[in-house]
């Protein structure tokens, strides 16, 4: 699922809306009462010579570029620019943690036509520009998040000073909602860090820690963080900041600091290098093709970011600068964005915790099964400082299992986002052990033990004689039903269902699962729990499968129908990845592990009968049978030898698949009706878990299938890419494969209400 | 005044309060302390009867030839010397050492065989960074306390002209499995895999193990959390160094030992104190934090090797053996502040505004009654944040945990006779400098009560309350 990991990128994203329309329109009568009103956004002093800009949006945690923010901000230039005595500027948050988290993501979304956003950009562009050409400089001084718009502010500065700080980063996440930098960051990035820098950050959109930026040249000076001193250690160090930003703004006037930078050989040969055009067109080219090759063309957005791009360097920066508005404008109107933002919106929806705060803090958790989820449930906790017991019945189990976490922090310590001895005192509070001695001060159990009803009714039973009354057993399942577990407890309203998804450490969903009888503080300690862990979380009710394991189930049936009728394993994963799938549905399934599939078939089949058939599930038995179950065994659908990337299709399949072929329909077989095969079935039976109160809203229902399972971000989720889509031509579609396949295709009547009526949509 | 305590042997006490109540006419015993004296009840009298040092100097000059345990030797004999203490009445020795010589691991063991202690007299080294010999004298306070024995010989050594550059780990590793190889293939094959990044020398960690955070940059975020100007800073320094010197100058630094370098010539002054004017230091650029930070090399203490000694007894045996005590050594305490959290935030350096409150209140002392107080100057600007934290409420409420500033000490009192800024800082040996000092001060400025405070990385410090004994 290696594809889902790049969206969590969206998590780092805080891009923040700001809320509640009538504090515009209170603000708005202040300005009419009295334009001499102390401004609200931005303020500035004057020290000595040196005017200190400092934003602080008194609405919001973070701040954002919006359209108040952006005309006080004007103001203040123009006021700046007129006073004689001012030689200089520093521009600074007084917020802890955020210099400028990037545009006000509402004020995009409010906006009816692509001219409006070209509009909104070209302003953008022309403030940047006016500081960029300030005859007075300009001091960026970056504490905490700098990101999208707050960037392209602070690169249109003359000089910029970041805190050395872990909260301290500089980034373009545009393209992870589907937009592009656009005020002036597509044409001064590359002129800044170079070609490929500028690529990689405008593309991938990742976060770069101060130090890193400093190395690329996107930083001028660093300063460190302070501890207490006379004051906390968030405002002396905002002070010291500013201290050091006066400083430098003085010395740039004096000209003791000169701003054009010595540059090393590296760079003047990367520059004389980039000075051929043939070479510039090569480096085109080649990011188109990793470009297309990662996306399958499904996102508009990075192809556009190469554009302006191009157009700035090749045809000067007035073409740059127009390609650059125009083009945010078109990429705003995309259904790609919306589908992007609505996740985004979905995202910051699921870390919050619903249910209230739990009585009682979780600070011991308790871990049966040192297995691959177990120790992975226990290196996110041990992460986030709680207190963890990882218990296994063998020593060779809990050796596994504690080297997993070991090794899990120490790529950490590798990656020098954490020092060794981080890494140590965090391994600190990791106990790992074979009996139940200490569970009496466990708050919470998480049970990562074999599926089977059995076992789980075994350990509940252990777990429950030595834990105390207050104490939550949650049961890490992927498709039994939590009151069955339930119903060995003595205490059901403590049983709580936690589904992680595999590997724990880089998947960013949990699936909390609730039956009728959990109390709601047991949930709220469970969603604690979660989010403590950095999981973004959906609640869903109780029933085979809960809602991620039963959409895919169905999926996968019909993955293994369409390799009976002869479609080769690869020619599946190029089909699903082409609809926008991060991962193909042969590797998931390999990923998954062939066994589990075959299980869950199994279990889900017996649960909902036919309509969850399609593919054979002996099939899945024989390669069970035969030991492939998937990557774990080396051997699945495809063949994994340790060292290669590359991997070939396994050719024993090929002789099973021979005994269970089934003849494909031709009229319902072209490559794109597999396709929507695969995913009206996945969409259908989302929208029956809605239908069936399994899923509270839709908007979970997209965030645990994207997360979870890796649906199309592109598309949004299933209920998003029905209201895109259009319910009516899916259940057209369906209906056609119904004539053929019968009531697996049948379409819930939620799905029909919603083909009848074009206004229904899930997402308003 | 007797039923004040029921040791018995504390009649030189009743004496020696006798003699503070007569000698109104000394200005420093105009206040009334607290308290009249520290003994506790049932608690014998722990007395430093002598302390001494050798010179210290800058590392890499006269001494840079010798090795650790040579200088250790130096001062232990001088020690030894300068009381003609019966060698074998010494009960224990614990010695103090931060950079370990490898060939000397028990260097206070090696030293005093060498200087020609008893072999039935045992010793062990200690170490705990800066503080190291402070935590010798607190080991062998407790010693002579506890009634285990009655003369203990504390000290530390620090040599710095010489440390320990080791092989890279995978030399190392390879080395050692060169050993164990038996056939001449395998050790052709080992040898074989030697590549030229075997050879990169690993050289003694210069910032910390645990926050990867070299001292000298701590102490300068340190002093801009305070907001201690590099002015201030190099202020302070050049009264360390104007200090030391007329203290040289005066001759008050009595507990220096000449020590005789072989094939050179004898020693008998420190080499580090060098007033300079403001005009200089304000040019010297920033040593840690580039370019905006405040600490410099001058306003910083530099590499020192030396060595010191203190012959701690109990006060009974003491006056037994016709000895005349400098001073009770009272309440010793190491605080320790350290926290995963905080340890990147504010590691080093500032542990005495901790330690002090503790064992003042602990004694039932207050700020005022303190007599002479002897700092360890690491750095100006940590010394500075120190004091600064120290008379501020925010900081003792909202880091400490108190209700009320402690207070800072007066400057009429503070290190009077320089300190490590310019006396020089052998890391081990500081502790011992510093008790002998603050010693010294009060039987010249004719003070009680005397407080010795240091700081060690780790975050990690040293408080102790020194009390005057009768003159």
């Amino acid at each position: 699922m290696a594809g889902v990991r790049g969206l969590g990128l969206l998590s780092r994203l805080t891009v923040r809306q700001r809320y509640s329309l009538f504090t515009d329109a209170s603000r708005r009568n202040f300005s009419v009462t009295s334009s001499l009103m102390a401004r609200t956004h931005v303020n500035y002093e004057i020290k000595g010579d040196v005017a200190v800009i400092r934003i602080n949006d008194p609405t919001s945690k973070v701040n954002t570029l919006s359209v108040h923010m952006q005309k006080e901000m004007t103001e203040i230039m123009d006021e700046i620019w007129a006073n004689n005595a001012i030689t200089s500027a520093v521009l600074i948050s007084s917020k802890p943690g955020c210099f400028i988290a990037g545009a006000d993501i509402n004020m995009i979304q409010a906006c009816k036509s692509t001219e409006e956003v070209t509009n909104l950009s070209q302003e953008g562009q022309k403030m940047f520009e006016k500081i960029e050409k300030s005859p007075k400089p300009v001091i960026a001084a970056i504490n905490g998040s700098c990101l999208g718009g707050g960037l392209e502010l602070a690169i249109a500065c003359q000089y910029r000073v970041a805190t050395k700080n872990k909260k301290t980063v500089l980034g373009t996440p545009e393209v992870l909602l589907g937009l592009l930098p656009g005020a002036g960051g597509t044409q001064r990035l590359p002129k800044m860090i170079g070609l490929p820098g500028a690529f990689d950050m405008m593309l991938t959109g990742r976060n770069i820690r101060s130090d890193k930026a400093k190395k690329m040249g996107l930083v001028h000076q660093l300063v460190d963080t302070l501890g207490p001193g006379l004051k906390s250690p968030e405002e002396r160090t905002i002070e010291y900041l500013e201290e050091i930003a006066v400083d430098c703004a003085r010395g740039i006037v004096n000209k003791k600091i000169p701003l054009a930078k010595e540059k090393s050989m590296m760079q003047k040969i990367q520059d004389y290098i980039m000075s051929y055009p043939f070479v510039r067109n090569q480096i085109y080219s080649t990011v188109q093709k990793k470009v297309m090759k990662q996306t399958k063309g499904l996102y508009p957005a990075p192809l556009k970011i190469i554009e302006c791009v191009k157009a700035g360097m090749e045809q000067g920066l007035d073409a740059g600068y127009l390609a650059e508005s125009q083009n945010f404008g078109k990429l705003a109107m995309t259904s790609e964005s919306r589908a992007l933002i609505g996740l985004y919106h979905g995202q910051v929806a699921c870390k919050k915790n619903r249910f209230g705060v739990p009585k009682k803090d979780v600070k011991t958790l308790a871990i049966l099964g040192a297995g691959l989820m177990g120790a992975g449930i226990a290196q996110v906790s041990v992460d986030k400082g709680i207190n963890t017991i990882l218990k296994d019945t063998t020593l060779e189990g809990l050796n596994r299992g504690q080297q997993q976490v070991y090794k899990g922090l120490n790529d950490k310590t590798k990656k020098k986002s954490i020092t060794s001895f981080e890494r140590d005192s965090t391994l600190s509070s990791l106990t790992g052990q074979l009996d139940y001695s200490g569970f009496q001060k466990a708050d919470m159990v998480i049970e990562a033990v074999f599926e089977d009803i059995a076992i789980k009714h075994k350990v509940l039973r252990e777990v429950e004689a030595v834990t105390s009354p207050e104490c939550i057993f949650a049961s890490n399942t992927s498709a039994l039903p939590i009151k069955d577990i339930a119903a060995a407890s003595t205490r059901p309203e403590k049983v709580v269902g936690m589904h992680y998804f595999s590997p724990v450490d880089k998947m960013q969903l949990l699936e909390i699962i609730t039956t009728d009888k959990t109390s709601k503080d047991t949930t709220a300690s469970a969603v604690a729990v979660g989010l403590k862990q950095g999981k973004i979380i959906i609640v869903v009710g109780d029933g085979p499968g809960f809602y991620t394991t039963r959409c895919l189930a169905p999926m996968l049936a019909e993955a293994v129908r369409v390799l009976q009728e002869g479609v080769d394993p690869k020619k599946l994963d190029s089909l699903t990845t082409g609809f926008g799938f991060p991962v193909g549905a042969a590797t998931l399934a390999d990923e998954v592990g062939i066994d589990v599939a075959a299980h869950v078939a199994e279990d889900l089949g017996k649960a909902f009968g036919s309509r969850f058939g399609g593919g054979d599930p002996e099939l899945l038995k024989t390669m069970v049978e035969k030991g492939f179950k998937g990557r774990k065994s080396g051997k699945g659908c495809y063949l994994y030898q340790p060292g290669l990337k590359h991997k070939d299709v396994n050719p024993e399949l090929e002789e099973i698949l021979e005994l269970y072929k089934m003849t494909p329909n031709p009229a319902v077989s072209s490559d794109s009706d597999v396709q929507y095969r695969l995913v009206s079935r996945f969409v259908n039976e989302a929208v029956l878990c809605l239908q069936e109160g399994i899923l509270a809203n839709p908007v979970e229902g997209d965030i645990g299938a994207v997360f979870g399972l890796g649906f199309p971000p592109c598309l949004g989720g299933p209920f998003r890419f029905v209201d895109t889509f259009g319910a009516d031509k899916l259940v057209e579609k369906m209906r056609r494969f119904e004539e053929v396949y019968g009531n697996q295709f049948t379409p819930c009547s939620l799905l029909l209400d919603h083909a009848k009526d074009p206004s229904k949509k899930f997402h308003k | 005044m007797n039923s004040l305590r029921t040791c018995p042997v504390n009649s030189s006490r009743a004496l020696q309060f006798a003699t503070w109540a007569l000698s109104a006419s000394a200005p420093l015993q105009a206040q009334a302390k607290s308290k009249k004296t520290l003994s506790k009840p049932g608690v014998r009298n722990v007395v430093l009867v002598e302390g001494v040092r050798t010179p210290f100097l800058q590392a890499g000059t006269t001494y840079a030839d010798l090795m650790a345990h040579d200088l250790a030797r130096g001062a232990l004999q001088g020690l030894l010397n300068r009381t003609a203490f019966p060698k074998e009445a010494v009960d224990y020795i614990v010695y103090g050492t931060v950079i370990q010589e490898v060939k000397t691991s028990n260097v206070a063991r090696e030293a005093a065989l060498g200087a020609g202690f008893s072999d039935k007299t045992p010793a062990h080294t200690v170490t705990m960074a800066c503080i190291s010999s402070n935590q010798a004298m607190t080991t062998a306070v407790g010693l002579v306390a506890s009634g285990q024995c009655d003369a203990v010989v504390a000290g530390g050594v620090e040599f710095m002209s010489d440390v320990p550059i080791r092989h890279s780990r995978k030399m190392r590793k390879m080395m050692l499995s060169l050993n164990r190889a038996r056939t001449l293939g395998a050790r052709l094959s080992l040898l074989g895999s030697l590549r030229l990044s075997h050879l990169v020398p690993e050289l003694p960690a210069v910032s910390e193990f645990s926050t990867a955070e070299m001292m000298g940059h701590s102490a300068d975020r340190l002093a801009a959390a305070f907001g201690i100007s590099r002015l201030d800073q190099d202020e302070f320094a050049l009264r360390s160094h104007v200090l030391a010197k007329k203290a040289q100058d005066e001759g008050l630094l009595t507990d220096i030992v000449d020590f005789k370098v072989p094939g050179k010539d004898i020693v008998s002054k420190d080499n580090g104190i060098r007033p300079s004017t403001m005009e200089q230091m304000s040019k010297l650029k920033p040593a840690f934090i580039k370019p905006h930070g405040t600490v410099t090399a001058a306003n910083s203490s530099y590499l020192t090797d030396g060595a010191s000694a203190v012959l701690i007894m109990s006060e009974e045996k003491a006056l037994a053996m016709g000895y005349k005590p400098k001073a009770y050594l009272s309440d010793s305490f190491s605080d320790f502040l350290f926290h995963g959290k905080l340890t990147k935030m504010r590691c080093v350096s500032f542990s005495p505004t901790y330690a002090i409150p503790k064992v003042l209140e602990r004694s039932g002392l207050t700020l005022a009654d303190i007599d002479a107080f002897e700092f360890h100057e690491a750095f100006a600007g940590q010394v500075l944040a120190n004091l600064t934290a120290m008379e501020s409420d925010w900081f003792a409420q909202n880091c400490m945990g108190r209700k009320a500033k402690v207070g800072a000490p007066p400057m009429e009192k503070f290190n009077l006779w320089g300190g490590s800024l310019s006396l020089g800082h052998p890391f081990a040996a500081t502790g011992c400098r510093l008790v002998t000092m603050v010693a010294h001060r009060l039987k010249k400025e004719g003070g009680q009560y005397g407080l010795v405070a240091a700081c060690a990385a780790g975050g990690q410090g040293h408080a102790m309350l020194v009390e005057a004994c009768p003159q």
